[in-house]
């Protein structure tokens, strides 16, 4: 259907799944009353979660998970050679997410603790971004949908789509909700990207900062603000190195 | 203005009243902070005894009645070649009981800017006007500085206003709603005594600020201080999250988001309150931003809320609550940022 008189295309997507838990790729098939739509307004030739198809005629490779063995750089690099564009989906193809974790021990350590006897292959965490050309990160863990279907209208109309920039605090005060520092919780909130609509917050977790750091984001003074708070610079440290958005950073 | 005199009981009728016909929101205790002092929030009641009308200020302002964080302004649906728009300004009418003055003033700037600008707004007019308001004195909230602002008193804006004389009320009569709906319930006029009782308790909470802010002077100030050290040492703490735009009675900014349906039947505009603390505020198309630092955007909010919007109004926008200051994580608060610039300016 034209919009505004512009007749959308009709790319050719694949998804591939690297290191990661598909979770991502999930939210992809969610939102069931859009579903429809969602997959009509593209074409999937492979994409292992909703079709048997497996072509390898794509013009945008959407990539769920990060690299974390050998073999996965020689099929990323092939995936980039055939696709047009490619999209880092989610934190770990973005950051490497919480795989990232393993890179601050001793990679056989981390293989014992995991596998025990029967070591696999393994390797330390990267973002895709960190071995291929990406043309587009979409941040979180997992990623909203409702966020992907408007980077796809985008993507099919031919508009550029921006992120929101703010941090999640300013979501999270529009849902009325009460700082959760002043309940004693930590929470990254105020220099984590916004878009999500602060679910954690709202839930009184605390922002784990999933989808990554604010544009320009005032990290010292975060870290200053947390201290004074009464938090350790270990734990901000976790916390700040979860999801490995802020590597880089600090 | 018309002065009443109602008891107390005779107020909790005429909510009762209010609430036969309408949505009524007022003040409820929304949870603790852990130092056991409660947060009230503007919400729906269904009965008077769901209202804690001792709260000190509401951690939101009750603004968001007025111009809510998110609001639909229009949906198309499109067929064939052609489209249909909808607009839909109608609200139920409501009542608010219990603002405060400040507040109330808050919306009679905000009045000044959506109503009486040149692009007066029907979505703002249609909750306006669809909004009985009965304000509340009370004495001066913690860090409140409304008294320094001009804001502790409010002399319109509302429908009813009262003030509490310990058995009964004091109120004041703004519309001829107002008058209306109060005759419903038992009122009199006030006698000598009602009159000195609240001249007293007016000047009992006058006396009772603790914060103190002189803004004699500061537009000129602000001019002068442009260049001011203040601005880096306040705009270095500064996380550019905007919850003090959030929170502040007054600030109006907004942007409009295109949402499109999935099968582009259809779309809607949305608007979005958002914050002149935001990092993209003053981006331009081609990806300029004319206000690329922590620091000029820090001083750009305060710049309107003491020196731009005095020149056009004759009154500064803030309204002196605080609220902006309570809920910033970084320390930053109107009193501190206003004091440093005129201990810099006297230097
Ligand atoms: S709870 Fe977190 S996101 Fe919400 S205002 Fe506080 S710091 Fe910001
Ligand atoms: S609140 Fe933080 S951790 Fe939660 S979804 Fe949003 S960015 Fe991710
Ligand atoms: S002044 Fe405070 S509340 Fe406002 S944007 Fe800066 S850090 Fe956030
Ligand atoms: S410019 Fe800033 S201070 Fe002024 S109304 Fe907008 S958000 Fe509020
Ligand atoms: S600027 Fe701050 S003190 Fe002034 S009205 Fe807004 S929230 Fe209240």
């Amino acid at each position: 259907m034209k919009y505004l008189g512009i007749e959308p295309a009709r790319p050719k997507v694949a998804v591939f799944d690297f290191t990661g838990c598909e979770g991502c790729e999930l939210q992809l098939a969610n939102k069931e009353e859009s579903l429809a739509a969602f997959l009509g307004s593209i074409e999937i030739v492979n994409f292992r979660e909703v079709t048997s198809t497996r072509r390898d005629d794509y013009d945008v490779a959407i990539i769920d998970g990060c690299i974390s063995r050998d073999d996965e750089v020689e099929r990323i690099k092939e995936i980039r050679s055939r696709a047009k564009i490619l999209v880092a989906m989610g934190s770990c193809a973005s950051f490497g997410g919480v795989n990232r974790m393993k890179n601050a021990y001793n990679l056989d350590d981390a293989n014992r603790e995991v596998y025990g006897d029967k070591p696999q292959a393994t390797g330390l965490t990267r973002s895709i971004k960190e071995v291929v050309d990406v043309d587009l990160e979409i941040p979180g863990c997992p990623v909203s949908k409702e966020e992907v279907e408007r980077i796809v209208q985008h993507l099919v109309l031919g508009v550029a789509f921006t992120f929101p920039v703010s941090p999640v605090c300013f979501d999270c005060k529009h849902r009325f909700i009460t700082c959760l520092f002043e309940h004693g919780k930590l929470c990254l909130g105020s220099i984590a990207r916004s878009g999500c609509n602060a679910p954690c917050p709202a839930g009184g977790l605390g922002c784990w900062g999933c989808r990554g750091p604010a544009e320009d984001c005032n990290l010292e003074q975060f870290i200053a603000i947390a201290r004074e708070r009464g938090f350790s610079q270990k734990e901000i440290d976790e916390r700040l190195g979860f999801f490995g958005g802020f590597e880089g950073l600090r | 203005m018309l002065f009443k005199v109602m008891a107390k009981s005779s107020f909790e009728e005429l909510v009762g009243l209010l609430l036969e016909s309408n949505e009524v929101i007022g003040p409820r205790m929304k949870t603790r902070h852990p130092d056991g002092k409660g947060v009230h929030q503007f919400l729906p009641i269904t009965a008077f005894a769901d209202m804690d009308l001792d709260y000190e200020k509401s951690e939101y302002s009750p603004k968001t009645y007025f111009l809510p964080f998110k609001e639909n302004l229009s949906t198309y649906r499109f067929q064939g070649g052609d489209w249909e728009q909808e607009i839909k300004y109608r609200i139920q009418p409501r009542a608010i009981v219990g603002m405060r003055a400040c507040d109330i003033n808050a919306l009679v700037k905000l009045d000044k800017v959506l109503l009486k600008g040149d692009f007066p707004s029907p979505y703002y007019l249609a909750r306006r006007k669809n909004t009985f308001i009965i304000g509340l004195d009370h004495d001066p909230c913690e860090n409140g500085f409304c008294a320094s602002v001009g804001s502790d008193i409010v002399s319109h804006g509302f429908d009813l206003f009262l003030t509490d004389l310990g058995d009964r009320y004091f109120v004041a009569i703004d519309s001829d709603r107002g008058y209306r709906v109060a005759a419903n319930v038992e009122i009199r006029d006030p006698t000598e005594a009602d009159n000195e009782a609240y001249v007293q308790t007016r000047n009992r909470i006058a006396k009772g600020f603790k914060v103190e802010v002189s803004i004699r002077n500061l537009p000129q100030i602000l001019d002068l201080e442009f260049q001011s050290p203040v601005w880096k040492k306040w705009g270095d703490k500064c996380l550019s999250c905007g919850s003090c735009s959030a929170v502040c009675p007054t600030c109006y900014c907004y942007g409009v988001e295109e949402k499109v349906a999935m099968d582009f039947s259809e779309s809607a505009k949305v608007k979005r309150l958002y914050s002149c603390n935001l990092y993209d505020f003053a981006m331009v198309a081609g990806g300029h931003n004319f206000r690329p630092s922590r620091e000029s955007r820090l001083k750009y909010r305060y710049y309107h809320q003491h020196r731009g919007f005095v020149e056009t109004y004759d009154e500064p926008k803030c309204v002196g609550c605080n609220r902006c200051g309570d809920v910033c994580l970084a320390g930053i608060n109107p009193p501190e940022v206003i004091t440093d610039l005129e201990k810099e300016a006297a230097r």
